[in-house]
Formats: C-alpha cells, structure tokens, sequence
C-alpha cells in the first residue's frame, strides 16, 4: 500500500523524523483556517499518490489565508496523472537554501535492502540517476545488521553531504531505517530533505509504501487505507477476499494460481487480435484448493461487471480437484438465479488435470446452455474471444 | 540423478500437526517421499499417520537424521521456523507458506547466507519434486513421471501445467521457486544444478512480470548454460503499478515488463513461447 504525503509525515514524525508539521483539509473553508492558525507564509499541497504534482500545479505558496482558500479551490478535484485531488495538506512553508535525497528500499535484486543518497535533490531521482548517476549514492544495507551509525556515516560520505550537516543526517537516516523496518514499509523516501538557512534539516515531502503482508501486525495501519481512489468491483472483490484487478477489456477472466492467471490474460488477449482487439475485462486468482463457494463468489464478482460480455474459467487442478471447481461453477450460476440475477453471459470453461474426468461430466451435464466447456486453453481462449465479440 | 531432492532425501515437515500439513504430508507419503519426521513446539512424543513428531528440528534431525525440511507454518511463525531450520544445519528448507512479511524473508534469507549451510527455496512456493524420487511441497506427485526435462518456475499452477503438458516425456526436477519478491533460490540457482546435472537433457523456465530475475537469469544462461533453455513469461497484458496475485508480480514504471524478460531470454538462445504450450511444443522439438 502506498501512502499519501501527509501519512508518510506521520510516520516519520512518529519516529522522530524532522518534519514540519501541517493540516490535511477536504475544503478550501478548511485550508483557509489552517493557514490563519499556521500564519505567515504557507505552502497548500495536492495529496495524490503519484508524482509530478508540481508541475501538474498540485503545489503553491499562499502568503494569505485567502490566498491559501483560492489556491485550495483550484487544487481541489484536479485531476493529476488520472488521480482526482480530494485532500490537501497545509503547512508552514519552510526557506529552503539546499534540497537533498535520501532513501531506503527493498532491493530485491540482491534479496536485501539499498540506501540512496544524494546531494541533487528535489528532482524526480530517476532523473538524477539518468543524467547524473555519480551524484547517487547506492549503498547495501544487511537486513540484519540494519542502518547502524557506522552505516549511515557510510551512506552521508557516500553522498558526499556537506560536514554541517553530516551530524544530522546520520540520525535522520538512522530514523528513517526505523520507519522502514518497524512499520514494514518496502519504500522510505524523502525528497527533498531540506536545509534552512539556519542550518536545520527537515524533511519536507516523503514518500512511503506498506508492505500488505505485514498488516496483521499493524493494526495502526488500518486507518491509512483509502479507497477512495479503488475501484469498486474491486473494493467488492477484497471484502470477499478475493485476488481481483480490474482491466479495460471484455473478457472476464477467473483461474487458479497467479501465473496461470496471468498466462490466461496474455492468451485471451493474443486470441483477441482476431476479432477486433478484444481484451481480459479483469485478472481473478480463485487460488489454489478453491471451493464450490469461492468459485460462486469469483463468478459473482466477474458477472456483476458491466463491461463483461464473456467469461472464461481456466482451471488446472493441482491440489484443486476438477469436480469441486465444476461443482462450484454450476452453483453459481444457480445461485445467481436464485438470487433474480440469473446468468446471461456464456461461460467458456477449461478444466483439466486433478478429478478432470469427473469435472468434464459434472459440467456436459448441467444442462446450463451458456456453459460451452472447451478441451484446451489456446482453444478456449478463441472461443471466449469470439463469443466477446459478438461473432 | 535430479537436483535438490532425490532418493535420500530424508524430509521434515515444521507445521505438520496443522491441516494443511498433515494433509500435504499424507500427499508427500503418497507420492513415495520419505517423510521421516514432524516439527510442531509443543507436540513433541505425538505421531501423525506413524511419523513421530518433534518439539524442535534440532531434536527431529538428530533422531531422524533429516536433511530437508518443508515449511507450512502460518505467516507470523514462518521468520523463526526457518531461523531453527538453519541452526539446526538442514542442507534444504523449503517455504511454502504464502503472505510473509518481506522484512521476515530478508532477514532469515541473510540468516541463512551467513550461515552457509542451509539453501532455502520459497517462500510462496509450491515447493519441489524429483518424480520418482521425492516430493517436498505440495506439487501433485502424480501428473507426470521422471524423465529429462528440468524445469524452474515462479508460478506453481504453470509448473503443473507444463508437468502435465509433457506428462509422456517426463522430468527430472520440478522447481517451484515461488513469486515473492525476495526468494531463498533463483532461477540462476536452478539453471546451474540443471546444466551439472546428467540427466537433464533439456531446461524449461517459466518466469512472470517483477523484478530482473529473469534478465540476470539470462545473463547467466549466456555464460555457463551449455543445454537448451526453452522460456515462457506470464504477464504481458499486466497494467502499470498493479500486483498480479504474486507479491512480486508487479511493474514498476518501464522495469519488470514480460516483454523485456522476454527480449532478455530470446537475446542469449533461449525459445521463448508465446503460450504454455507452444513452449511445451518447443521442448518437444528440441528432444525428437
């Protein structure tokens, strides 16, 4: 999960991270009265996942409360980069004389984690490292050694930071290896890490992603989650636990096993050329051992979605067995029409290694006309093209 | 032959007592693996279908003289369980346990570099199976039997289904190296047991969207792989910034994209298939 600017601040604070402290404000009434309360000089900033705000004018200086209520207005429902601006954060704008960086991160090439450091700050670091890769600093950090003193000493000489503020970065990053660690975060980034004309380091804007697995032990986390930006079949599909990602095609797609999943998406969508660009409508994990009853949910799910015109089911029993994944399918579709939503897409299903025999039967059997059971994937995934597009 | 796991594989199994390890143990027993031993703190003295079980691994190995062990505790349990795996010296750990924390993986992945005498393969993974021999995880013992054919995957479902695909031809070893973002062995680790071992004629590598595992698996092939290498990649149709499934299935801005791995294998000799199973025709080809 990835962290609005505001949260990650939060974070860094509670781990003694230096930040200036700010409002997050829904309305321009709002930001209007953090600034009276803030005064003088302060900067109103779009909260949105995503990077260039900028540029995409998400970030301005008010040196009046009314100012920072017209600034707010026009920064309020902007949309940057496809996000829709719904909060903002105000805050005291801070002199800067120098902008650096300042990172730590799961590397997952070298199955450990990596500080980066830089004296260019302020810029998107992937262009610092493009144009200007011996001004970052790479250095490994041991999982189990952490972000020692020594370390960070290390990274701050690395970096080349000036000796006045040396000191202080070697505690920032100290605290920052803190905020990835203790709060299972796989990206702490700080950018800029400002200095103040009086000498101060603070950071100014941070950047931070939650590792999802690690929520259980995290309970404070759960306050973070906003789905205001998810979709809602998707929003749907995580309350009934299951693994779903909303596409731009046609086609819905539910498998067992991320990789067949994915592997079915790329088929459909190579079969789809065929008939004018037809697409997988969605990707859908029903994992491995799935029963009757999450299959009835999967199909839910993907039937309830409006772009669907066609479904494919794409099952290789491992340690599923074929006549549960059959069994469930045929449920489903019951269920459905129990429920006056009978089915009314046709289902293409593909079904084969463990109890396939018996899960064939089950299916030839249903009588239900809009199930057409298909021996192979290449072929099914034609068939489910085909019948997406009408033709 | 085969690699990481054959007839004198002696397997442990941490979580035993639990359902999904007892039922997977019954699986293992019943696909001819010599499962030896269990692991649960707490049930030390108790048996399961005949197989005594142990308080530590410690114990276990030394009564038993295990030398693989096979993970299926939950999340929260899996950091120490591998930890206690390592310091008792077993040479394999195999995690198959789904949904742990990446800082727990970083750090017994460490634990265990420093230690030097334990590989681990996982977590999120289906494990492995040398048919014929020995079955440690949860990959169906009887889709296919032992044969020529070594293959590495990140995904367990496409290792069946390559399994299945060339069920008559048969395989030597089946690795499921699991689709974490940081994993105990590679598809480098693989490759280089393969290309030593003489009974595999032809390599099959399924790789997925994440990371530059496959690149650098590449780079490797281009060097030290003498046998044909045959590629599949998953996730050509996977957006920007969305995890597929896998914790380690996700783009990152241009890195991570099925067609980069993709140009990377087919660069250094390796056949990539555009479906499963035109890559499964593809070995075919190669072994007539």
């Amino acid at each position: 999960m990835d962290l609005y600017e505001y949260q990650a601040k939060e974070l860094f604070a509670a781990h003694q991270v230096p930040v200036v402290p700010g409002v997050v404000c829904t309305t321009a009434e709002e930001a209007k009265a953090a600034a009276e309360k803030i005064g003088g000089l302060v900067v109103v900033k779009a909260q949105v996942k995503v990077g260039g705000r900028g540029k995409a004018g998400g970030v301005k200086l008010a040196k009046t409360p009314d100012e920072a209520f017209e600034h707010a207005t026009n920064i309020l429902g902007l949309d940057i980069k496809g996000h829709t601006v719904r909060k903002i954060l105000v805050a005291a704008a801070a002199d800067i004389e120098t902008e650096y960086y300042v990172s730590f991160l799961l590397d997952r090439t070298n199955r450990s984690f990596l500080a980066m450091a830089s004296v260019e700050g302020g810029m998107e670091i992937e262009e610092v490292a493009a144009t200007k890769p011996e001004a970052l600093a790479k250095i490994r950090v041991d999982a189990i050694e952490g972000c020692t003193k020594e370390k960070a000493t290390e990274i701050v000489e690395a970096a080349n930071f000036p000796a006045d503020v040396r000191d202080q970065i070697v505690d920032i990053l100290q605290n920052l290896w803190n905020v990835l660690v203790k709060e299972d975060a796989t990206l702490v980034e700080v950018n800029p890490l400002a200095k103040t004309p009086e000498g101060v380091v603070l950071a100014l804007d941070g950047k931070v992603s939650l590792d999802d697995n690690a929520s259980y032990r995290h309970e404070a986390h759960e306050a973070l989650v906003d789905n205001s930006e998810t979709d809602p079949i998707e929003l749907r599909a995580t309350q009934l636990d299951l693994n779903y990602v909303k596409l731009d095609g046609e086609v819905g797609i539910i498998g067992n096993g991320a990789g067949l999943v994915m592997s079915t998406l790329d088929v459909v969508a190579y079969a789809g050329e065929e008939f004018g660009g037809v697409k997988p409508a969605n990707f859908l994990d029903i994992g491995g051992g799935a029963s009757a009853q999450v299959m009835a949910n999967g199909l839910d799910i993907v039937l309830g979605d409006p772009d669907v015109k066609a479904v494919f089911v794409n099952v290789f029993g491992g340690i599923t067995a074929c006549d549960a994944v059959a069994n469930g399918i045929v449920q489903a579709v019951a269920m459905l029409a129990e429920r006056g939503e009978p089915v009314t897409k046709p289902i293409v299903c593909r079904i084969d290694g463990n109890n396939a025999a018996e899960g064939r039967r089950i299916l030839d059997e249903s009588g239900i006309a809009l199930i057409e059971r298909v021996e192979t994937m290449d072929d099914a995934a034609r068939r489910v093209a085909q019948l997406a597009a009408g033709k | 032959m085969a690699i990481f796991l054959d007839d004198n594989s002696k397997i442990l199994v941490q979580g035993m007592t639990g359902s999904e390890g007892t039922k997977h143990t019954r699986r293992m027993v019943a696909s001819g693996t010599n499962v030896v031993a269990g692991v649960t703190p707490g049930k030390g003295g108790k048996e399961v279908d005949g197989i005594p079980v142990f308080n530590s691994v410690q114990e276990a190995v030394a009564a038993t003289g295990a030398n693989v062990s096979v993970v299926f505790v939950p999340p929260k349990f899996t950091k120490g369980a591998v930890i206690e795996a390592v310091d008792a010296q077993v040479p394999l750990c195999v995690v198959i346990t789904e949904g742990v924390p990446v800082h727990d993986t970083a750090y017994f992945f460490q634990y265990a570099q420093n230690a030097g005498t334990t590989r681990v393969i996982g977590p999120n993974c289906p494990g492995l199976i040398s048919p014929g021999k020995s079955n440690a995880g949860i990959i169906p013992g009887d889709i296919t039997q032992s044969g020529r054919i070594g293959l590495v995957s990140k995904s367990g479902t496409l290792t069946y289904q390559m399994m299945f695909e060339l069920r008559d031809i048969g395989f030597s070893t089946c690795v499921g190296i699991g689709g974490d973002p940081i994993i105990g062995t590679t598809h480098i680790d693989a490759l280089e047991a393969f290309q030593n071992d003489p009974n595999t004629e032809v390599i099959v590598m399924i790789g997925e969207i994440g990371g530059d595992a496959e690149e650098r698996a590449a780079a490797f092939i281009k060097d030290n792989v003498t046998k044909p290498v045959v590629g599949y990649v998953a996730g050509f149709t996977a957006p920007e910034g969305k995890t597929m499934g896998h914790a380690g299935a996700i783009v990152s801005g241009s890195s991570g994209t099925a067609a980069a791995k993709q140009s990377a294998l087919e660069a250094v000799g390796v056949k990539v298939g555009k479906t499963p199973s035109e890559a499964a025709r593809l070995v075919r080809e190669l072994l007539k």
